[in-house]
């Protein structure tokens, strides 16, 4: 790993201000990913501004059927929340089954979501649930901000600072772990909502995080698994690799979407 | 590139250090601190061999910059013990004999010990599930298995 | 059983945990010398590529750096040795390339070293070598091994036609052929036994040093063998002399044969240190380890097994390809011979057995021996085929294995490939697994899965290794270039404490407690009046190291051969000290006495005047108590079981959940239950992984895409299950202990067991096999494709 100069500022302009000012800089919100990634090389920013200083960015807030979580809250803590166990239980147990536990203590929903990572839990409940990303310049609608793998709506310098998840009727995740690294394989957030149901799916695309037009009008007739028995999603849009090519990803679509769907009606 | 100046506690002791932008927490503790009971198995966070407690809290030292340690309070395994008293979870896993080549053992004692704080009476599925993260190649982890159980009966006070 | 003194049996808690619950062990790692300076190693990118340049200027300008090494600085040294001759069925020898410390004008392998940066930090010398600039003409990758030998798209060494290291056999195929042609019944398999990567927890380190005072060279090295490394790197590729050279290997994280090679790396800080006159320390990191340790199995193999009508087997027909990797490591050529088809006959009385093994260089990491080495690719051949067998044939399987079974009357069993078994009992194992299993009560565990939507299967398989490797006439016959005795020396201290100097390593397996028991039950002494010494060439006097399961039956029985040679001397000394005849003294419980008599002195008082001799038989012995021994085996030991398990699988995702696995296996005499139960389990974990999770992938352009724990699936706790275990005992034969050995058994007998389990839930599909890692991908892809 490449030396850098390394920044703490205390608030969110300074960070701006120490981001726009280097010659490549990069923002550190809990390292969990970034760290692997420049000990193998593949990053070597000149500056790593670190985004654990700043108070703004922390915590978790519950008002009018909206939940809100800092960017820098750790894995952990939404995990371990009340408040989200009390209005999403969902996002709690998802949180809960993201990587290992010493993972979980560092990362951030903030990190992970600008991360965008195609196989990352986080990026199915923030498209699942229809949330919406607040940065430092404005707020972007889940469906406006995934763009492609490691690819989202975020500019040059601008920074998460919450995420807002509006309280679903029912919701549930269903991962299957790749073996080895323990990241969403398959993913699926299912969610009913007032405005309808949303699906999202984690790990399986071949451009990130995508939703399921077909199963959510399914579910939207009827919320059960039977709903989509049938439905296979096409596995022309899914990840290969040598863990699962993608006929079976497109298959385990389906089963992670019933045992979603089971769990978020049971 | 300049060196931070990090003050934190390190096993309930203050300690200052200065550390290059690019050093780990596992870089400063073995290579600046002496402490090198904590191990690197990967460098990567997936193995757990280095883990240590940072407020408390189960964190990967590879994953972790010297820098981020400002102001906080790291326990190694060389800080689990009180002094010659072994820890509850030390004991039981010598007494049966949840180790062999010793490597992995620091991480998965800090990881256990995180468990314990954590949920004094994990299920079976509930304590592997934690110590996923902590990879041992020698043991198959059945007697680890055992020795947390049995360290989390001593910790609630009934007789292992 | 001397409770007292901890001695044989005793569940003595392991002498050596109580440093490392502390964090206080001492690994390679964890020394820092005086003036210490770091190496990082440039490695090829590519799988098979000539190098046109190497330019290190900009490299050597970088902050810290000391020194740049490439080939050019090795010239006068020699190359990697291989330790192990095996000819051709034609009588040539195997194809034995240079195998050179960093490549000279081309590179066969991702991770195959180039240049060596040295700085004054860790960090300098990675961010310098990522700055030598090589310049590299791709060559085609030799990757699949059929395609090498078949197609080759290159030669991976010039002199290797078709790639192929050696074409060797045992058996004589005629009358193999008879049989087939005679039988009533023949199952074929073909497999893979897939390729594996060692993940020792602790990554090779290696530190040179040099002493410019007297040119003494220290290697601290993470080995399983330091004096095998001191012979191989100093008498064969450095030549420095023995008493010039120290290796030392303090506590080391674990090995499973990964760490028994001589590796370039160890000669490379050693060259380093002298060139510096500073000390080198290389560590590797796990993406390293990945690309440069020795990886293990990767056989491709067709098994014919040819039955008479009762299921009676009538001979076995085997050809296996193995892959030898770029280069031959130290032990290479010997595991799929000498360790794999002089296995085949398991514990059955199959009395014609052929075996055709061609072994294969290709553009990956060289692969060698790796826990069970060899027998683990025997027993998975066995105890898949007949398995297989048993469902065509329509048989039990257990029924159809004690149908075969070598017989407790029939040993010494002399089988028909090469191999004596000095003794066993495998209706014991059998039963005692099928007994704790509840294998009977398995229909009822069946149904009640089913009606939870999941499938069952339950998979038996019957082991048998050779360990205590080995004699050194049969193996010297066989090609190897060593002898395989091990060494012990007995060194009674002036007030009656012990050190224990063995050659065997510990690594893990306990030594210094199981050692010490053996040790505190022959002398009568405290356990905590013996220090077992291992792992550093300047105390030992020699040693081969531990592998193979070797440790208790060879190096316990130089052991156990020193302390005989102590007492003897005590005799005498308390012969003379009690006016007594040296022929009438006996040894009991730490007591020396005169048989018939109530004289009786202490051990303790005759090690104080052996060396304070004022009263003492000058003129007959020599003055203290010390002694050693060199122990050469009189055979192979053979353990042998019956592992049973269960798993259930979950039909539409593929995952396969190992519900329970019990191991019933018959080691010998068990000088420390607790170690020996945590043996096998750490064995079958490695076994299971094999079997459900672990596979070194290459691609077709010889990339390794499992260089880390993201992509390389490692058994974490919660994959596993706990296991049950039990011991049947049959004692070896030929040495004192009547041990045999138990480190590799769990790797060796659970792998096979778990596929039989899987296929036999897969019944109903009509699956007869599935290759290992059976991952929720095949195992959901063969029920997919069953369904259709």
């Amino acid at each position: 790993m490449q030396s850098f100069n390394y920044v703490k500022p205390a608030s969110l302009a300074d960070a701006a201000a120490a981001l726009s000012g280097a010659d490549d800089g990069t923002v550190l919100a809990g390292g969990q990913t970034l760290l692997p990634t420049m000990k193998a090389r593949l990053a070597a920013p000149s500056d790593v501004v670190d985004l654990g200083g700043i108070a703004e960015l922390k915590g978790i807030s519950v008002s009018g059927g909206t939940v809100t979580i800092g960017a820098m809250t750790r894995h952990a803590d939404v995990a371990g929340s009340a408040d989200v166990k009390g209005a999403i239980p969902a996002l709690a147990a998802l949180a809960g089954g993201i990587g290992d536990q010493a993972v979980r203590n560092r990362g951030t929903m903030g990190g992970s979501v600008a991360n965008n990572d195609p196989a990352a839990d986080y990026p199915a409940a923030v498209l699942g649930l229809g949330a919406t990303v607040k940065t430092t310049s404005r707020e972007i609608a889940a469906d406006d901000f995934f763009t492609g793998m490691f690819e989202t709506a975020l500019a040059e310098g601008e920074i998460v600072t919450s995420i807002s998840f509006p309280q679903p009727e029912k919701a549930a995740y269903a991962k299957f772990p790749n073996p080895a690294s323990r990241y969403a394989m398959v993913g699926v957030f299912v969610a009913k909502t007032a405005s309808g149901v949303r699906v999202a799916v984690t790990g399986a695309g071949n451009g990130g995080v995508f939703r399921v037009p077909a199963y959510e009008a399914a579910l939207s007739a009827n919320f059960s698994p039977d709903a989509i028995a049938d439905g296979v999603v096409s596995a022309a849009d899914m990840n290969s690799d040598l863990h699962a090519d993608a006929e079976y990803r497109a298959h385990l679509v389906g089963v992670m979407a019933r045992r979603a769907v089971a769990a978020a009606a049971g | 590139m300049s060196k931070t100046h990090v003050t934190c506690t390190v096993n309930g002791e203050e300690t200052e250090f200065l550390c290059d932008s690019n050093q780990t927490v596992l870089d400063v503790l073995r290579e600046d601190l002496g402490l090198t009971g904590s191990k690197e198995g990967c460098g990567s966070g997936d193995c757990g061999a280095c883990s240590v407690l940072v407020d408390g809290r189960l964190v990967c030292s590879c994953l972790m910059f010297g820098s981020e340690a400002e102001g906080t309070s790291i326990t190694t395994i060389e800080g689990i013990a009180d002094g010659e008293n072994l820890h509850p979870v030390q004991s039981q896993f010598l007494k049966h004999a949840a180790l062999q080549c010793g490597f992995c053992t620091p991480g998965l004692i800090v990881a256990t010990k995180a468990l314990l704080d954590a949920n004094p009476s994990p299920t079976d599925e509930e304590a592997r599930y934690w110590l996923a993260g902590n990879l041992c190649r020698c043991t198959g982890y059945d007697k680890i298995m055992n020795a947390v159980h049995a360290a989390a009966a001593e910790l609630r006070g009934e007789s292992a | 059983m001397n409770d007292s003194v901890a001695g044989i049996g005793a569940r003595v808690l392991r002498r050596e945990d109580f440093r490392f619950i502390k964090g206080r062990g001492k690994y390679v790692d964890d020394m820092v010398l005086p003036r210490q300076t770091y190496a990082a190693i440039v490695r090829s990118p590519h799988a098979h590529a000539t190098i046109n340049s190497i330019d290190s200027s900009a490299a050597s300008a970088m902050p810290g750096v000391v020194k740049i090494l490439t080939a050019t600085d090795f010239e006068a040294f020699g190359g990697v040795p291989c330790g192990w001759l095996v000819n051709s069925q034609n009588g040539d020898p195997m194809v034995e390339p240079k195998h050179p410390i960093l490549a000279e004008g081309k590179v066969r392998h991702v991770g195959d070293p180039i240049a060596v940066v040295i700085a004054n930090t860790r960090g300098q010398a990675r961010d310098a070598a990522d700055a030598v600039e090589v310049d590299y003409s791709a060559l085609p990758a030799v990757v699949s091994m059929r395609q090498a030998i078949d197609n080759p798209p290159a030669a991976v060494h010039d002199d290797a036609a078709n790639n192929v290291c050696y074409d060797w056999a045992i058996g004589d195929k005629a009358e193999v052929d008879a049989a087939f042609a005679s039988a009533a019944h023949v199952t074929r398999l073909e497999f893979t036994n897939n390729r594996v990567s060692p993940n020792a927890m602790e990554p090779r380190c290696a530190i040179g040093d040099y002493d410019t005072s007297n040119g003494d060279y220290t290697l601290y090295t993470t080995s399983q063998n330091p004096h095998v490394i001191r012979l191989l790197m100093g008498a064969f590729v450095l030549s420095i002399p023995e008493h010039k050279l120290r290796v030392y290997s303090p506590d080391v994280g674990g090995g499973f044969g990964s760490k028994i090679y001589h590796y370039a790396e160890e000669a490379i800080v050693t060259v380093a240190a002298k060139v510096l006159g500073r000390p080198v320390k290389w560590t590797s990191d796990r993406t390293e380890a990945f690309i440069s340790d020795a990886h293990g199995r990767d056989h491709v193999t067709t098994a014919e097994l040819a039955m008479d009508a009762d299921g009676k087997f009538l001979g076995l027909r085997c050809d296996t390809l193995a892959n030898m990797g770029a280069y031959l490591s130290t032990f290479a050529p010997c595991v799929p011979t000498y360790l794999h088809a002089t296995l085949l006959a398991g514990q059955y009385k199959t009395p014609l057995i052929y075996c055709n093994v061609k072994a294969v260089f290709t553009n990956t990491v060289p692969v060698d021996a790796y826990r069970g080495a060899g027998r683990p690719e025997a027993t998975y051949l066995l105890e898949r085929v007949i398995d297989k067998a048993a469902r065509e044939m329509k048989l039990d399987p257990a029924e159809i294995r004690r149908r075969n079974f070598i017989q407790p009357e029939d040993f010494p069993y002399q089988t028909p490939v090469a191999l004596v078994y000095d003794i066993g009992d495998y209706e014991a194992t059998l039963a005692a697994a099928l007994k704790a299993s509840d294998w009977d009560g398995f229909a009822a565990r069946k149904a009640e899965a089913k009606s939870r939507g999941k499938l069952r299967g339950i998979g038996l398989s019957c082991y048998i290794e050779a360990c205590g490797i080995a004699p050194s006439a049969v193996v010297g016959s066989l090609g190897a270039r060593a002898g395989l005795y091990e060494a012990a020396t007995i060194r009674v201290n002036p007030t009656g404490s012990i050190s224990v100097l063995t050659g065997s390593h510990s690594h893990g397996q306990g030594h210094e407690t199981t050692f010490a028991q053996v040790v505190a039950e022959q002398l009568g002494q405290p356990i905590d009046n013996i220090d077992i010494v291992h792992g550093d060439t300047a105390r030992i006097p020699f040693g081969m190291g531990t592998y193979g399961s070797r440790s208790i039956a060879v190096g316990g029985t130089a052991i156990v051969k020193a302390v005989d040679k102590i007492i003897a001397k005590g005799k005498k000394i308390a012969a003379h000290l009690m006016e007594a005849s040296a022929d009438d003294v006996v040894f009991e419980n730490g007591m020396f006495k005169v048989a018939g008599t109530d004289k009786e002195i202490d051990f303790g008082s005759v090690a104080l005047t052996a060396y304070v001799p004022h009263n003492y038989p000058l003129d007959e012995i020599e003055p203290g108590l010390e002694e050693t021994a060199f122990y050469d085996p009189a055979n192979f030991t053979f353990p042998a079981g019956s592992y049973v398990c269960e798993v259930e699988i979950d039909p539409e995702t593929g995952v396969v959940e190992v519900c329970s696995m019990h191991a019933s296996d018959d080691f010998g005499e068990i000088i420390n239950p607790m170690i020996v139960e945590g043996q096998v389990h750490g064995g079958l974990v490695q076994g299971i992984g094999q079997a459900l999770l672990e596979q070194a992938v290459y691609d077709d352009n010889g990339q390794l895409l499992t260089a880390s724990y993201n992509d390389y699936t490692m058994p974490r706790a919660d994959d596993m299950p706990n296991f049950t275990v039990d011991h049947q005992i049959t004692a070896c034969t030929h040495n004192p202990l009547g041990v045999k050995g138990c480190g590799e058994a769990g790797a060796i007998g659970s792998p096979p067991a778990v596929i039989n389990a899987i296929v036999d839930a897969l019944g109903e599909y009509g699956v007869e096999h599935i290759e290992m890692p059976a991952t929720p991908r095949k195992v959901w892809r063969a029920i997919h494709s069953a369904k259709n």
